[in-house]
């Protein structure tokens, strides 16, 4: 299913937002069509992140507005599938790959129960990242860039047709991250891809075009993104050490 | 032991048979909710919930001995208290993130007080200590029945929306992607753990609340690889805590609440011990 050709996928428009007293993005156009891919990089606390949420409409702009597929964010949200960085999560929450696969499936019923149906695209989703056969595994026993994939998993089985990553290559080697990008090459296929990430280098190889974010946003097509570029938007020097490590209240644990 | 039969079964003591029945039975919100409580973290609002409920308690006491309202006694009191309680967190953790902490801690010292007042002005002597370390010997005919209805609501709504409870524990943010109505998911969930924790209170008291919702939960989260097994587990250890604990204040004339806690306390501990040890002779 693509959206209306003549639409956007995303688009913003004019569009500012602030935490309290602070400015966290100013003036914001960003236009992204059906099928694009782009990448989103910037510094820390540049406000990758608040953009993603706006877009998804878990934050309200100040001014400005925000449509995916000609709607308000919360109207289309079904549309999006969205793959947050697995990092938050609880290491050990008891719960089953397939079962948060499955969660990609709800909102379709009103008590949440999985109709087999939405069991069938659960798994088709696992098959699709090459999951399957740890379906039943706890996912806390799997390994890091398995449950990132798990994550992409759940996202699939929504059937959108945009999806955003948030960092999905912060912890996964670099083969990985080759088959991953050959991953992202077949679903941009199908639908809109959006990644935030801190790897510009590599990244920028797979991307049609690039959004700088860093209070402003600035869209440049992957083809001119040059030293000079990224030194500009990264203010000078660039630093690899990621700030953006986010831990719940009681930290969390690395096997 | 002998003697702990002959008292089970005798026609004429009822309240040590009506303390197990309850104990047993209570295990099962006790299970089921601590599990959602303790993989949501969010035992400290539990802990407010629960001092809150002292407020409710006084209410009802003073009204019921002071005013004269015969229909509005402790429970009630305690029902109306812990409910509005999980209305406040819910709304506070809505609006307010960043400054949640200071208002659970605010809610849990003000409940507390504002019970203690209506007791100092209840005629006639109230013991508060009863109800901050519980007392499940005195449970009556009427805590069994509102046992048993809750026993029912527990069951049937997390029994419906067990799918919909999982998704807004493990990822609250994605639910919400999702279409649920996380807001309202969460304000359910607060209100079943504070309709509990009512319960918790006769059992084991307002202070120990926490320990006996998070510590079965706690014991079984090492042997579940799901959130259904973790409840099924957490229940039959609630159960075996209350039955044990019962057993051994009867054996040894000790107060039940703090008996039934230590256990708990004892087997986790012995668990989280035992787990390392076996990690160890694996290398």
């Amino acid at each position: 299913m693509i959206g209306d050709p003549e639409k956007s996928a995303i688009s913003i428009c004019n569009l500012s937002f602030r935490y309290d007293a602070q400015a966290v993005l100013v003036d914001v156009n960003l236009d992204i069509d059906p099928l694009d891919s782009i990448c989103v990089v910037g510094p820390n606390g540049g406000g990758k992140t608040t953009l993603i949420k706006l877009i998804l409409g878990l934050l309200i702009p100040e001014t400005g507005t925000v449509r995916v597929f000609g709607r308000k964010p919360e109207a289309a949200r079904l549309r999006i599938g969205y793959v947050p960085q697995y990092a938050q999560y609880d290491p050990q929450f008891p719960i089953s790959v397939l079962e948060v696969v499955c969660m990609g499936r709800l909102g379709q019923s009103f008590t949440g129960r999985y109709s087999r149906h939405d069991r069938e695209q659960a798994l088709a989703a696992l098959a699709e990242i090459n999951l399957v056969d740890i379906a039943s595994r706890p996912f806390s026993s799997i390994s890091g860039g398995q449950r990132q994939r798990v994550l992409i998993a759940r996202a699939l089985a929504s059937r959108g047709d945009i999806l955003i990553l948030d960092e999905p290559t912060a912890n996964i080697d670099h083969e990985s991250e080759v088959k991953f990008f050959d991953l992202l090459a077949k679903l941009n296929q199908r639908m809109t891809i959006l990644m935030v990430t801190h790897e510009v280098g590599f990244a920028s190889t797979f991307f049609k075009r690039v959004a700088c974010v860093n209070k402003k946003v600035k869209i440049h097509p992957t083809s001119t993104l040059t030293g000079d570029l990224i030194r500009e938007m990264y203010g000078g020097d660039l630093q690899m050490i990621r700030h953006d490590h986010c831990c719940s209240g009681e930290g969390h644990s690395h096997e | 032991m002998s003697e702990l039969w002959s008292v089970l079964f005798d026609p004429n003591i009822c309240f040590f048979r009506y303390a197990l029945l309850t104990g047993i039975f209570a295990s099962l919100p006790f299970g089921i909710i601590g599990t959602l409580v303790v993989v949501r973290r969010i035992s400290y609002i539990a802990g407010a919930i629960s001092h809150c409920v002292l407020g409710g308690i006084g209410l009802g006491l003073y009204l019921e001995k002071a005013v004269g309202v015969s229909w509005f006694g402790p429970l009630q009191g305690a029902v109306v208290a812990s409910l509005l309680a999980a209305v406040v967190l819910a709304l506070v953790s809505r609006h307010a993130r960043q400054r949640e902490d200071s208002v659970i801690g605010a809610l849990w010292a003000v409940g507390m007080a504002t019970g203690l007042l209506f007791i100092a002005k209840t005629p006639g002597y109230v013991d508060p200590m009863s109800y901050l370390f519980g007392n499940i010997l005195l449970v009556s005919k009427s805590d069994f029945i509102f046992v048993l209805i809750l026993d029912v609501v527990v069951l049937g709504l997390v029994g419906v929306f067990y799918h919909k409870f999982l998704a807004i524990c493990f990822d609250e943010e994605f639910s919400r992607l999702r279409g649920l109505r996380t807001g309202w998911l969460y304000l359910l969930l607060l209100c079943l753990t504070a309709l509990t924790i009512v319960l918790l209170v006769r059992v084991v008291g307002i202070v120990m609340v926490i320990a006996l919702l998070t510590l079965p939960a706690a014991v079984a989260g090492n042997f579940s690889s799901n959130i259904l097994q973790m409840m099924l587990l957490a229940v039959l250890f609630c159960a075996g805590f209350v039955v044990a604990g019962l057993g051994v204040s009867f054996t040894l004339d000790l107060p039940s609440g703090p008996i039934i806690i230590v256990i708990a306390a004892m087997v986790y501990l012995l668990i989280l011990v035992g787990g390392k040890v076996a990690k160890v002779f694996k290398k």
